[in-house]
């Protein structure tokens, strides 16, 4: 066990785990933000996907020890309202089904958006292919980033 | 207490109250049966007789609406499409209602079961009688107070009117009156043609908390001072717990307790849906998540083969014992079982006609046989459940199917009356069957009262894929007799499974062919099995589908004519009884994916088109699926899909639930299937087990419903089993070969020598 000061959503917050302890159960165990999503623990699903300084990692691959000083941003931080445009595309497009996976389709998309604005579908498809929707959303979650992206 | 007894001559029964602080509420309470008294009283949870349904409104005086919705969400949008029937016939301001998930209560909110395609359809009529209860008592109270007749007032968006006068109120100002009223007897409900709420989209109530991760979900549930429980299952069906020993791993940090536990004891009498695939938990309990998951690494533990194991099952007054074989199965090995049970008499399921004959007779005989594995539902929530048992009372949250189920085998487990147990439903992350199995929160509640905490158990997700509760593996073998002119004089299907048989005999083509035969087997197994989305259609939908596809060109037909003239006969000439389908209907969505995929038509000739049509749930749902190949490789590039489920409630969310049934049915046709060596699941994680990704899916998923005003029947579930089929003569179009065995990607893989 051991202390680590680690910065979420714009706020530094002390946390005492184990260092190989995965900033995903970090999160939702130690600091009560369960937006962020446990689906296989083996960086397979993307539920898990936060942002580690602006890029989009799997938060259940990411040990605590491993992000001192680095930026997290999870859902619960990516706007105050939930008016960041890719969540309004989403609602726009009434993406969601059971709306498990969301929360990280939603950080991965924010992600390609920003390093590829004007997304293709090619682009969208290499991207988005590690996050998986059991519901089968997909086209609506390409819809919704390809709306995202013109505003 | 009040107890008012009398004959029941009609169907429902209302309480109205007011709600501390004033204001209307409004129970609306259903009977299954008019076969006994009834009571009325304050305490309806202990009359028994009550048994279908209720929903329930509440307005305040400062008119705020709210709904309950009775039914557990699991992705369906319920919780947006059975308030929508409520607020149509209350005449409610849509966007000002609120809506929220009701707590487990069979008596005011009916059977509340997330299921077979259901909700929608059993509370179409209930929840509409609500709603029109609800307006009628609040246009009496308004009529009495402006002592105008009750004809002259009229309703919208919550507001009261009276227009000669100018009289105005919400429903708010008259809803403390309107609960003083008598119920009215009968309410005249809407003609389809009047619908302004429902048939319109509305946005899922729940979008913006699901886009901004609040906790709606069951792993998301949490109370002060909550543990976390895990079990750890054996390696492989037919194993048991031997031994462990805990002493170093008790010591690791955060573990609280480690500790071996039976599920149900000897001779426990189950319910139907109490299935569980292993009885002895191995249990860790710990502070964090992440703790207990390191900890269970760490146990030494040992496993023996369980040998034979009886299982014991009760409900309606009859116990029966099923013995469990201890067999440690190989997908290999129970493939070659299958065939040779492919092999023995069966047990007939329907017989028309005289096929043994008409076989005899035939100028060909065309005969294939068709496989499907294991599936895994792989909610992408695993399975957990929190519980917080005491000596007095159990309170139980997490994502369930049907609580109703699992109430009673709770209390009989933690030894507590029914009134002392509350169930949470949460909202789901995923369900397709597998939640309708309370064995998790059994469990979970049978861990709480162990360690006399909070506990939350969580399955890890290869706990979830490799605890069983899957869909069956199946086999059928189809074979139709044709005479000298090709015409269909005969028709056979035998289907067998483990541990069940597909084959529902009355279904098309039954009805349209002379002589017809289905017959059924099925092989015991340890693997448990369970409800999996389209249950057993979803194989023979896909089985049969390709089978006529085949069929239609040995006899140079048309797919979709052929199937048409056989529909055709199935209505003007039907053979046989208990035909379970409506031909016209089955037709209809034929015709109609026929014209909006422009089928045989010059500028689709570039698509590879396959085409399937199945009927279950009440529904009828066809696709036509254009593949392409894209990089070496068979791609559904575009899907029409054409559904006849009657009324859509909600056309956008429904268009929705089509899509996802398309590429959940594309995705499991190619890649989904659990096999086992030993006893052993071969896959536990998504690294082994494929799953459809957005790369996968097509570009366009073009939905149309037919339009009629027919009561709602099932969504959730028709759209997926015809996928199967459709996907099989895309692919044969495409490689010029069958595919008969699912899931398909391998069998592309062996034909073109490289990976998938």
């Amino acid at each position: 066990m051991a202390n680590f000061n680690i910065k979420v959503n714009g706020k530094v917050r002390q946390v005492e785990a184990d260092p190989a302890t995965p900033i995903l159960w970090v999160l939702r165990d130690h600091l009560d933000l369960p937006g962020t999503k446990y689906g296989c623990g083996v960086a397979q699903c993307g539920a898990c996907t936060v942002h580690l300084n602006g890029n989009a990692v799997r938060s259940c691959q990411l040990p605590v020890s491993a992000v001192a000083n680095q930026e997290i941003t999870t859902i619960e931080g990516l706007s105050a309202k939930g008016d960041h445009p890719v969540q309004k595309a989403w609602l726009e497009h009434d993406v969601a089904q059971c709306g498990y996976c969301q929360a990280g389709q939603i950080m991965s998309a924010v992600s390609l958006l920003k390093n590829k604005p004007k997304p293709t579908d090619e682009d969208i498809n290499a991207f988005m292919s590690g996050n998986i929707c059991r519901c089968g959303t997909y086209t609506r979650i390409k819809a919704a980033i390809l709306d995202a992206a013109k505003s | 207490m009040e107890n008012i007894k009398k004959s029941i001559n009609r169907r429902s029964f209302l309480k109205a109250s007011a709600l501390a602080g004033g204001g209307l509420l409004l129970n609306f309470s259903w009977l299954a049966s008019a076969k006994a008294a009834y009571t009325i009283g304050n305490n309806l949870n202990a009359e028994p007789t009550w048994t279908e349904i209720t929903g329930y409104i509440k307005i305040t005086p400062d008119n705020i609406i709210k709904i309950l919705n009775p039914n557990p969400e699991f992705g369906q949008n319920v919780m947006t499409s059975l308030p929508m029937m409520v607020a149509e016939e209350l005449e409610a301001d849509w966007q000002k209602i609120e809506v929220e998930m009701g707590p487990h209560d069979n008596v005011k909110l009916g059977p509340q079961f997330t299921g077979g395609s259901n909700s929608v359809r059993m509370y179409w009529k209930p929840l509409r009688e609500a709603g029109a209860t609800a307006r009628q008592m609040l246009m009496e109270a308004a009529a009495q107070t402006w002592k105008v007749p009750i004809e002259e007032v009229t309703t919208k968006g919550g507001i009261l009117f009276h227009q000669k006068s100018g009289k105005t109120g919400t429903y708010g100002s008259f809803a403390s009156k309107a609960a003083a009223l008598p119920i009215p007897k009968e309410v005249k409900l809407k003609e389809p043609q009047h619908f302004n709420v429902v048939r319109s989209a509305r946005k899922n109530v729940e979008g913006l908390k699901i886009v901004t991760g609040k906790p709606l979900f069951g792993l998301d549930y949490k109370q002060e001072g909550m543990l976390i429980a895990m079990i750890v299952h054996p390696p492989a069906f037919g194993m048991k717990l031997k031994s462990f020993d805990a002493a170093e791993t008790l010591k690791m940090p955060g573990i609280k307790a480690i500790f071996s536990q039976k599920l149900y004891e000897d001779g426990f009498e189950q319910g139907g849906f109490d299935t569980r695939t292993f009885n002895d938990m191995l249990v860790v309990v710990g502070k964090t998540t992440w703790e207990v998951m390191q900890a269970r690494k760490k146990l030494n533990v040992q496993w023996e083969p369980a040998g034979d194991t009886k299982d014991t099952f009760g409900g309606r007054g009859q116990k029966r014992e099923v013995t469990v074989p201890g067999e440690l199965e190989s997908t290999d090995a129970m493939f070659k079982k299958m065939q040779e049970y492919a092999a023995k008499p069966a047990q007939q399921l329907r017989k028309d006609g005289d096929p043994e004959t008409a076989f005899k007779n035939a100028a060909q005989i065309i005969e294939r046989t068709y496989n499907a594995p294991f599936l895994a539902h792989n909610c992408m929530e695993p399975m957990n459940f929190f519980a917080h048992v005491t000596e007095e009372k159990a309170l139980v949250a997490g994502p369930l199917q049907a609580p109703g189920w699992s109430e009673p085998t709770l209390a009989k487990l933690l030894n507590l009356p029914g009134d002392k147990i509350e169930i949470q439903m949460t909202r789901m992350g995923g369900g397709f069957g597998r939640r309708a199995y309370g064995h998790y929160l059994y469990e979970a509640a049978l861990i709480s009262k162990k360690v006399n905490a909070p506990v939350k158990l969580v399955y890890t997700r290869e706990d979830d894929m490799t605890y069983g509760i899957y869909r069956p593996m199946y086999t059928a073998t189809y074979r139709a007799a044709l005479d000298a002119n090709k015409n269909l004089i005969g028709f056979h299907v035998k289907g067998g499974g483990i541990p069940e048989h597909a084959i529902h005999a009355n279904r098309f083509p039954a009805g349209a062919v002379d002589n017809y035969l289905a017959e059924g087997w099925q092989i015991p197994s340890n693997i448990t099995i369970g409800a999996f989305r389209a249950p057993r259609s979803n194989f023979n939908a896909a089985a049969e589908q390709s089978f006529l596809d085949e069929l239609a060109e040995a006899m140079g037909k048309d797919p979709i004519d052929f199937r048409l003239a056989l529909l055709k006969r199935a209505k003007e000439n039907p053979v046989g009884k208990d035909n379970d389908y409506n031909a016209d209907r089955y037709a209809g969505i034929l015709t109609l994916v026929k014209e909006k995929s422009g089928w045989g038509k010059p500028e689709n000739k570039k698509y590879n088109r396959g085409v399937a049509a199945y009927f279950c749930h009440n529904s009828y749902a066809a696709h036509v699926v254009d593949m392409v190949m894209k990089d070496g490789q068979p791609y559904v590039e575009r899907v029409f899909s054409a559904v006849d489920c009657g009324i859509v409630v909600n056309p956008d969310a429904a268009k929705n639930m089509v899509e996802g049934a398309v590429v959940d049915g594309i995705g499991n046709a190619f890649y989904g299937g659990l096999t086992h060596k030993n006893g052993k699941p071969e896959q536990s994680n998504f690294h082994q087990y494929r799953m459809i990704r957005m790369n996968e899916t097509p570009k366009k998923i073009e939905v149309h419903f037919v339009q009629n005003d027919i009561d709602p029947t099932g969504l959730g579930e028709p759209p997926f089993p015809p996928v199967f089929g459709a996907v099989a003569n895309a692919l044969f179009k495409s490689t010029g070969k069958r595919f008969y065995n699912q899931p398909f990607a391998p069998d592309l893989n062996k034909k073109e020598g490289k990976q998938i």
